[in-house]
């Protein structure tokens, strides 16, 4: 009779998952279609779509594009972060709170407004519609996080680590890279994994941004207007797989990190 | 007066409305283990960091090796520090820890890795160079902390309550080793605790500190037969303090009226004064026919009897002022008094010290 009792609550629970991770079965199932079109019922399982795709000449380079904005943007960001929550944490400038909130506060503000503010300076200070312009849009919007998460980790117990590397003659810039950033290195890659993942698929920025070379949501989204193929489907499976492994990898860095605070 | 390698000149610090640190002046002579004691909160680490240079004074100068080093940066000094917590760097192994002074130091490799392994040595972990910090005990954390510090051949090596991580035993272990290795440097320590039993055990002199400034300042024994305020009394280990007034004074000795009676003690005082009287538990014995002048306290009904190995310690039952504190007192291990006995106490005036507020 236990199941009985647990019924009501097992039924919610496979409801809810259901719906959260339904839409993706279907997208990831479908992607392996063997037909043109991405409906019930299911045929394959085909590579079909998966050959379409990476012989698509337009969408491999805005795959290649991606990764290429994904990375350097995170490089950026992360670097700022680390500098940024450093500066915070150990310094307390005057007006500590303000900075910070000032910091954290483009958490609040939709990529849309950030967008066309950005598409507006760019225009006025001359930098056109480029990869390079989506990559700095990149850099304002994961900045917050990345600072959230690095300065999260600077514990007290480092105030002393970097007062005895003082002690013992270490200048700024020898204290920050040879002993402060590799005691952070751990919440620095999982601030990178992190920033990677919004990056890799962030679309309103990167379309309102870019205009000869884009990145691979703008070219989903190209797609998808032309109507449903299974050949979306099967990018749509790449974005999310590849999302998911970085996760993954940042994910495994934030165990390390709660595994050397014990 | 020989030469001081520190000297502390009339050091203040402030922060806002709080005073950590109020005028302070203290001479700390070469080669001498000097202990900075007192509760927490009383300005002894503060008066650490600004030896170390992490905290500069709000007023007053800081002299090391004769030179004012009042606002100079902890890396320019001959002084270094080992932090209560050791902040050893975790991603580096026990020698690049070791090593990392020297090699900010832009010494030879040859040289960094010889004083490397001596530092090592020094602390008993030779051989232990590869080793993580996390594969190490809190006490060779310590000592890696330790051999770090004196790699780089300070003048003065400063500690902020290194032992308090560590369980009973290791540190009265390491106790020992700090003095010995103290003693055979000849480096000078200044050493921070709240430990009335460590400072004891180690110190050549003790600071002891209390509302950031220097309430006694002496050899331990001094400060704990001889203490020079009532704070001093109180805080080194269990002491029975009599408050009464000076009835008469003459030729450096008092007699001040007390619950116990009056006591004769030598000191100063005018008549009217209000005085403490101080005895440790330990100049406390049960009358005995005696050729020195003896403090009569009375006949006393014993309270609890706790048994602490090499003595038995004593409460009296209080018949008087229930405000005032028992009286207590030492009795050797074979004695077994049992609660309600009544026995007659005296100690020897010479123990007694006249305290002033």
């Amino acid at each position: 009779m236990n199941w009985l009792r647990h019924f009501p609550s097992t039924a919610y629970l496979v409801i809810a998952l259901s719906f959260i991770y339904l839409p993706v079965v279907v997208l990831v199932l479908f992607s392996f279609q063997d037909g043109a079109l991405p409906v019930f019922p299911f045929t394959g399982p085909s590579l079909q779509w998966y050959e379409k795709m990476f012989g698509n000449e337009r969408l491999v380079e805005s795959l290649l594009n991606s990764i290429v904005v994904a990375v350097l943007s995170s490089l950026v960001t992360t670097v700022l972060g680390f500098l940024a929550a450093y500066g915070m944490a150990r310094r307390t400038p005057r007006f500590a709170g303000g900075i910070r909130f000032l910091l954290m506060a483009p958490l609040t503000v939709s990529y849309l407004i950030i967008g066309m503010g950005l598409l507006i300076t760019f225009n006025l200070i001359g930098i056109p519609k480029s990869l390079f312009a989506v990559g700095l849009g990149h850099v304002i919007i994961n900045l917050p996080l990345c600072f959230a998460v690095i300065y999260s980790q600077f514990g007290d117990h480092l105030r002393n680590i970097e007062w005895a590397a003082r002690d013992l003659g270490a200048n700024d810039t020898q204290t920050l890279l040879r002993v402060i950033a590799p005691i952070m290195k751990p919440s620095l890659l999982a601030s990178f994994c992190l920033s990677v993942t919004l990056s890799w698929d962030e679309f309103i920025i990167a379309f309102l941004l870019s205009r000869f070379d884009v990145t691979l949501p703008v070219i989903i989204f190209e797609m998808l207007r032309a109507g449903l193929t299974p050949e979306v489907n099967a990018a749509g499976t790449m974005v999310f797989a590849i999302s998911m492994l970085t996760i993954g990898v940042g994910v495994i860095f934030m165990f390390v990190v709660a595994r050397e605070k014990k | 007066m020989t030469e001081s390698i520190v000297q502390l000149d009339h050091v203040s610090k402030t922060y806002g409305p709080v005073t950590a640190v109020d005028d302070v002046s203290l001479n700390i002579a070469p080669g001498e283990f000097v202990v900075l004691l007192g509760p927490s909160g009383s300005g002894k680490t503060t008066i650490l960091s600004m030896i170390g240079g992490f905290t500069i004074p709000s007023s007053g100068t800081v002299t090391i090796n004769g030179e004012d080093m009042t606002d100079t940066p902890p890396v320019t000094r001959p002084t270094v520090t080992v932090f209560q917590d050791y902040a050893l760097f975790p991603h580096m192994t026990v020698s690049e820890n070791v090593e990392f002074g020297l090699k900010m130091r832009k010494l030879a490799k040859g040289i960094r890795q010889q004083r490397t392994e001596q530092s090592l040595e020094i602390v008993g972990l030779a051989g232990f160079g590869d080793r993580g910090i996390h594969q190490l005990s809190g006490g060779q954390r310590q000592r890696v902390a330790l051999a770090r510090a004196l790699a780089v051949e300070p003048a003065v090596l400063l500690l902020d309550e290194p032992l308090g991580a560590l369980d009973l035993k290791i540190r009265h272990q390491m106790q020992d080793e700090l003095v010995h290795l103290q003693k055979n440097l000849g480096v000078t320590f200044v050493h921070v605790t709240h430990d009335q039993e460590e400072a004891m055990a180690i110190a050549d002199n003790i600071a002891l500190i209390n509302e950031g400034k220097i309430e006694d300042y002496g050899p331990p024994d001094r400060i704990y037969l001889r203490p020079a305020t009532l704070f001093t009394a109180r805080f080194m280990g269990e002491s029975n303090i009599f408050e009464g007034t000076v009835k008469s004074s003459r030729e450096g000795t008092v007699t001040v009226g007390t619950r116990i009676g009056d006591i004769a003690v030598s000191g100063e005082g005018s008549t009217g004064d209000r005085v403490y009287v101080s005895l440790r538990p330990e100049q406390i014995c049960p009358v005995t026919e005696s050729a020195e002048e003896m403090i009569d306290i009375g006949e006393v009904r014993i309270g609890e009897v706790i048994f602490q190995g090499t003595h038995r310690l004593c409460r009296v039952v209080n018949t008087a002022d229930q405000t005032e504190k028992p009286i207590v007192f030492r009795l050797p291990a074979e004695q077994q008094p049992r609660t309600g006995d009544v026995m007659r106490l005296h100690a020897k005036s010479s123990h007694a010290v006249l305290l002033k507020k």
